[in-house]
């Protein structure tokens, strides 16, 4: 097909989308460098004590700390169990597999809503409400899907005859799970590992109903920075976490170009 | 998930909820704004992203992948840092007000905020990222040659796309649809902080009943029926495309 004008057109008009979809997100850089006390663009002059502010509050250090170790645990959690949950399917594979694949999902495509009502209306009869463990488990069970899809892509790839020969040769099933398996599935179960943390380090929705006091999260003090709506040190907050998702992101994407490289060479 | 049915049955035996639902003058309000909402959203996401995943699949591979990289890094960003940058760029005296000021077009601050254009703002910029993703997929898997087969006959570029590209690409169209549908149906971050308070989505209303007035009832009622339409679209979507080509077209 010759690039006709209407072409040309459209894919003008894609950049102007892509920009509209980047863009607005970078307002907050500028924003945290304003050197008034409230939010406003800088003019002239610029000063990073919004920054200074964000680092030297005790509330916000302890949010980020929590964040950290909620979603830490969450990826770890949410990667052991998607990954054995994906090896599984796999081996079975059967019709009822399928079946089981798509209700595990659910949790993906549930709204958030309804799962925080659900975790909400669990968590108080358990006594787990507001603690650190009740938020990494909530998190893990909404996690762990996004694992199981990435492990399952990487599984795709993989040929089962290796695991037979595996077995041929006199390995035990768990060194062939150990010793052939995971290593090929690696760059699935990383990739997922990292989306699990990212999950858990936005999550606001059911992190909102199932804590209180004790557990405050770094999404929930913006949540509340936000809806007060004065304080530039929400914005430096959002620079410090585009920062972390642009990191993460061209994380994945080596580990998911050293997965295609053997395709190219 | 099981748990929800329970919560449903659980706070109060009996359909008196859903009575409540047509007899109440709030309830049928909020859910006629959630859906149209919705629909609007939907409208515009999907229509933007059609345009957006047709440029990226006819386009150089090069630019093919930067333009997967934008739309990936604004797919990762976190809801709560959009969100709230739309409040810095839409407020009475946010940027857009204020450089529409400078060039002379308004003489008084629009009011993009606290209505539902602010929230539909936000929400489209939200979806489109979803509503490209299974439409590549499915552009992706198209055969080329299909079309300049139909080009060869004699059909027109116009003749070409929609009786043999639009046709072709329709389970793509359906699952992003959906898709869109069901994520903006139970939105909740965008709409409570852009709507203000005066736009009152289901997905609001029904923290609102569970955090501040604890009526469980109406609150598993709302829930009840979202859960129940969601899956009905989910079934539906299901027939069209894999929910795992879906979410895996986004990951990898």
């Amino acid at each position: 097909m010759k690039p006709s004008f209407l072409s040309l057109f459209n894919r003008a008009g894609a950049w102007v989308l892509l920009m509209f979809l980047v863009l607005p997100a970078l307002i907050a850089i500028p924003v945290s460098l304003t050197p008034k006390r409230f939010l406003s663009m800088p003019k002239g002059e610029f000063s990073l004590r919004h920054f200074e502010k964000l680092f030297t509050s005790e509330n916000w250090l302890s949010s980020f700390g929590q964040s950290a170790v909620i979603a830490s645990s969450t990826s770890f959690l949410a990667t052991a169990l998607g990954t054995l949950c994906a090896i599984g399917l796999w081996r079975i594979s059967s019709k009822y597999s399928e079946v089981v694949r798509a209700f595990l999902l659910l949790p993906l495509i549930i709204p958030q809503i309804i799962s925080a009502m659900a975790f909400y209306r669990l968590w108080i009869p358990m006594g787990l409400l507001d603690s650190y463990s009740g938020l990494i488990i909530a998190h893990t069970i909404l996690a762990a899907p996004m694992v199981l899809i990435t492990v399952s892509a990487s599984l795709a790839n993989f040929d089962p005859k290796l695991e037979q020969a595996s077995r041929n040769l006199g390995a035990s099933n768990w060194t062939t799970m150990r010793r052939v398996i995971l290593p090929s599935v690696r760059p699935g179960v990383m990739a997922g590992a990292l989306f699990a943390f990212i999950l858990s380090w936005d999550e606001i929705v059911v992190t909102l109903f199932i804590s209180k006091f004790k557990v405050y999260t770094l999404p929930r003090r913006m949540w509340n920075g936000i809806r007060e709506n004065t304080d530039p040190t929400v914005a430096a907050a959002a620079v410090v976490l585009i920062a972390i998702t642009i990191i993460a992101f061209v994380v994945s994407a080596l580990i998911s170009r050293r997965r295609t490289q053997p395709d190219h060479t | 998930m099981n748990i929800l049915w329970l919560s449903v049955s659980d706070p109060e035996p009996g359909l008196g909820n859903y009575a409540n639902l047509f007899e109440s003058e709030a309830l049928p309000r909020i859910i006629w704004t959630t859906v149209r909402i919705c629909i609007i959203t939907t409208l515009l996401s999907v229509s933007l992203g059609y345009c957006l995943a047709y440029a990226m699949v006819h386009a150089y591979r090069k630019e093919q992948n930067m333009m997967l990289t934008f739309l990936l890094v604004s797919f990762w960003i976190s809801i709560l840092v959009r969100t709230f940058s739309w409040l810095m760029l839409l407020g009475r005296k946010g940027l857009v007000n204020e450089w529409l000021d400078a060039i002379g077009i308004i003489s008084e601050p629009i009011a993009f905020m606290r209505n539902e254009l602010g929230v539909l703002i936000g929400m489209v910029h939200y979806m489109v990222p979803y509503a490209v993703l299974p439409l590549l997929v499915n552009m992706q898997t198209l055969d080329q040659r299909v079309m300049s087969a139909s080009r060869n006959l004699g059909a027109t570029g116009a003749q070409t796309f929609f009786r043999i590209y639009l046709p072709m690409t329709k389970p793509g169209i359906v699952a992003s649809v959906l898709l869109v549908f069901i994520l903006s149906l139970g939105f909740y971050v965008t709409p409570a902080v852009l709507g203000g308070g005066k736009v009152l989505m289901v997905a609001e209303y029904i923290s609102v009943q569970l955090l501040i007035t604890l009526k469980w009832g109406i609150a598993a009622m709302l829930a009840a029926l979202m859960l129940f339409g969601v899956l009905v679209m989910l079934w539906v979507m299901n027939r069209f495309m894999k929910l795992s080509t879906v979410f895996g077209g986004a990951t990898s």
